[in-house]
């Protein structure tokens, strides 16, 4: 049955990936006062591109061609580990926290070196500032996850989701910054305005985007998808970890229906948040992207000295 | 030095011909004195304008342009088919540069001592040593088959540890013209920028060859879409100075007000593309919704939203009724409105202002030396202005105030432009005050053989200059546009110096040169 669950959940999170990511260009295009497409032309985008016919560059190595189902599968595995509507997961028992910031990192190493694989300028460039932003954004969420798991005494998320609700309503002075330093880690990682805007044509300025501009057909279906995949997966760690309530915590029909829509609503809101907060302001020059990840590290590090000095006494 | 006496001057230093030519002075001279003269005219600090040869029978006529406070200078000088040499005035005039390599590969000249001699406007679709601009070549072209690949371009070369080349275009993702751009970076800073342009280059000058005045004025408005009005304008002004037309008063302000609409649709546009390249959307969405509504209030009353083909030799094609003139005051007062309520928003972003502010700076020597206009050197102390320092009508009817601003960044030129939007719509309110019934159009009369005129006037994005000479039976012989691009492109290769790769989009907008305008 547990199994079952997480089964159903991971297959949940992939096939919902494309309406948040549909979602949050429909809140987007309101705020701008534009007529928003539907808020299913993520799934025709991805449908379409996968009965295109992939054009691979003949300088392009096996990499490049394995590249997407790395990427894919990678940040599909990271998915498993994060409970969506229930908790007490086999597979968060299996594989923590820090396994699931691997597969990310996993994931990110095979889509620079993909990136670079062509060897067209546009590609090392965007792998050169990936990695850069990157070696800053995982220690961030490392600190800020970690202050979580310390309070929960446990890196199993399946575990701390479930401390956490047990616990109930306490104001934790340690969740605020890590909230914060996660929500920062996750636009920088997500690739959002200011860090990375996943909405433009211009070349130069492409962080993600450069490093896929070769891709078609099928592979870039895939990539999109699993960036479409890592969107949601960053809104739902910091939907359940730091607001929990409505997860499912028996495997009951009714109960996981509820978590369902718990989540969902969850996201919706997060969503809205990022789409004002897109809308508010503009990119950032790239050497401020530092700066902006170092203010996260500093925040998720605060919140770990906070746990230590203000809650573990007791 | 007063504005009287600096001509005297300078003919004094130099012995030469003089005749008055309409608009410019124009000076015959001798071609050996030619890179002589160029250095005197910049010991008095005159402005080079445009550059541009002409083929006469045996011989090439050379021309090139210069102003100072609102007055013209044209040197000509000739120079035989046989021995095409001539020494280079872009040794001494760095604004020079692009329109004398124009000349190299269109007649063929020599430019002696020029600093570089690369090709510019030649692209690989030529045979080598055929000059299209020479009387002997057919207006239809050679076809010479599927353009061969640009591979050997000599691009200038950086080496060094770190040092990486990125080349951009000239197809690029957005929609937007071709122009091919290299990079050389370190990390992401930008040490050196090249410019490769001449992808929309559609033969202009070539195919204006024997047409009639509402030909070329067709063919005008065509230079480059956005300045259709401005082009046209210059084209039928210099047409109209060489047949000796005089223009309806009406017709006059008429003009006026397509120029002022024009300026005020691009900037409108342009505010929120600059705003789009740092991912600020909101604010590209409501300019374009209002440049928008404001195009359509061009089509109700003029018929064309962009205004092509409204100004003809002698006049205008399109009246603007008593109820057109309500509707046009009622589009100013609402825009005015609303632009002020966005640009307050946009004022009061600091994401936006950290973006722009300091980003893509233009010193005032570097945009001095390369003669730059409009916008991009009011933005950076240039005060000059054709409607206000060489005015022609309807601007000697009015007051305006010219914004001019030292701060030469990104921000500068977006602030420039919305000051220039709101004496643009002040502008359009005096000249609808000022209408006067009257004719339209004037009858044409047709030029002399070689009657030639110059046309200056103001386009949106700074001083056009456009030269006709006409042969017999009211046939163009020569039409040269000097699109204001021309001389700013240059300064965009200075101002990106020392920025970040990623800010060179926004550097690029907020600049705006046209690609076709510059390639003709």
């Amino acid at each position: 049955m547990n199994w079952l669950i997480a089964i159903l959940q991971t297959i949940l999170f992939v096939a919902l990936s494309p309406l948040l990511a549909g979602w949050v260009k429909c809140c987007k295009c309101w705020l701008q006062n534009r007529k928003a497409p539907s808020i299913f032309q993520p799934y025709r985008d991805l449908l379409k591109l996968t009965y295109k016919q992939p054009v691979v560059s003949e300088q392009a190595s096996w990499l490049f061609i394995k590249a997407p189902y790395v990427i894919f599968s990678a940040t599909v595995l990271a998915a498993t580990v994060v409970p969506l509507i229930a908790v007490d997961l086999p597979t968060s028992a299996s594989a923590d926290v820090i396994v699931m910031v691997g597969f990310f990192a996993f994931a990110r190493f095979f889509l620079a070196l993909a990136g670079l694989d062509i060897g067209t300028a546009f590609g090392g460039m965007g792998s050169s500032r990936e990695m850069t932003i990157s070696s800053l954004a995982e220690p961030a969420m490392l600190m800020a996850i970690f202050t979580l798991t310390m309070t929960a005494s446990t890196t199993n998320l399946s575990l701390a989701i479930a401390h956490v609700l047990n616990e109930g309503l306490i104001l934790r002075p340690s969740f605020v910054f890590a909230l914060s330093a996660l929500i920062l880690v996750a636009v920088a990682e997500t690739g959002r305005i200011p860090v990375d805007n996943p909405s433009t044509h211009l070349e130069l300025t492409m962080i993600h985007e450069a490093m896929i501009l070769e891709y078609s057909g099928r592979h870039l279906a895939l990539i999109e998808w699993a960036s479409q995949l890592k969107l949601m997966l960053y809104g739902v760690l910091i939907a359940n970890i730091f607001f929990p309530w409505g997860i499912a915590q028996s495997f009951n029909p009714q109960d996981l229906a509820y978590g369902l829509m718990a989540i969902m609503a969850k996201l919706a809101v997060l969503a809205i948040v990022l789409a004002i907060s897109e809308t508010l302001v503009a990119k950032m020059r790239l050497f401020r992207v530092q700066e902006y990840l170092s203010f996260a590290y500093l925040l998720g590090l605060l919140g770990m000295l906070s746990h230590i000095i203000l809650e573990a006494s007791r | 030095m007063s504005s009287l006496n600096w001509m005297a001057d300078f003919l004094s230093s130099v012995s030469a011909e003089c005749e008055v030519v309409q608009a410019a002075t124009t000076w015959q001279i001798d071609s050996q004195a030619w890179q002589r003269v160029a250095e005197l005219a910049m010991k008095q600090q005159l402005r080079w304008v445009a550059g541009w040869a002409e083929h006469d029978q045996d011989q090439f006529l050379v021309n090139s342009c210069f102003e100072q406070q609102g007055r013209y200078l044209l040197l000509r000088t000739s120079i035989a088919v046989e021995h095409p040499e001539l020494p280079s005035q872009a040794t001494v005039y760095p604004a020079a540069n692009r329109s004398e390599r124009h000349s190299q590969d269109m007649f063929g000249i020599r430019f002696l001592g020029h600093p570089d001699n690369r090709r510019w406007t030649r692209h690989q679709a030529w045979i080598e040593n055929s000059y299209p601009l020479r009387k002997d070549f057919p207006v239809q072209g050679t076809r010479v088959g599927i353009t061969p690949p640009d591979m050997h371009y000599p691009f200038i070369k950086s080496h060094g540890a770190g040092v990486y080349e990125i080349p951009v275009g000239p197809i690029h993702a957005g929609i937007i013209e071709p122009g091919h751009f290299r990079f050389q970076a370190v990390g992401e800073l930008i040490l050196n920028l090249e410019e490769r342009l001449g992808y929309v280059h559609k033969g202009i000058e070539k195919i204006a060859e024997g047409r009639n005045p509402e030909s070329l004025a067709r063919l005008a408005g065509r230079v480059s879409g956005d300045t259709t009005v401005g082009h046209c304008w210059a084209a039928c002004r210099a047409m109209e100075q060489a047949a000796g037309v005089e223009i309806p008063v009406r017709a006059t302000l008429i003009r006026g007000i397509l120029a002022e609409r024009e300026r005020i649709a691009n900037h409108i546009g342009d505010i929120g593309a600059i705003c789009n390249d740092v991912a600020f959307v909101f604010a590209q969405m409501q300019m374009t919704r209002l440049r928008e509504l404001w195009l359509r209030t061009n089509a109700t009353v003029f018929g064309h939203r962009l205004l092509m083909d409204k100004i003809v030799p002698g006049g205008v094609a399109c009246d603007v009724s008593e109820e057109f003139c309500t509707l046009i005051k009622k589009d100013i007062v609402e825009l005015r409105t609303e632009l002020a309520e966005i640009i307050l928003a946009l004022d009061l972003n600091s994401s936006l202002e950290d973006r722009l502010y300091t980003a893509g700076f233009l010193s005032e020597q570097t945009a001095a030396a390369f003669g730059t206009l409009g916008y991009v050197g009011r933005a950076s102390g240039q005060d000059f202005d054709v409607r206000r320092d060489a005015p022609y009508p309807p601007y000697d009817q009015v007051d305006f105030k010219v914004a001019v601003e030292t701060q030469g960044d990104i921000a500068s030129r977006f602030w420039i432009r919305y000051k220039e939007i709101r004496v643009s719509l002040v502008l359009i309110e005096k000249f609808i005050e000022q209408l006067v019934d009257g004719a339209l159009v004037t009858d044409w009369k047709t030029p002399p053989e070689g009657a030639e005129g110059l046309g200056i006037i103001e386009g949106w994005r700074g001083e056009i200059v456009s030269y006709i000479r006409f042969e017999a039976d009211n046939k163009i012989a020569r039409f040269y546009p000097r699109d204001p691009s021309q001389l700013n492109w240059p300064a965009l290769e200075k101002l990106v110096l020392n920025n970040i790769v990623p800010d060179f989009p926004v550097c690029n907008k907020s600049l705006n040169g046209s690609y076709s305008g510059n390639d003709l």
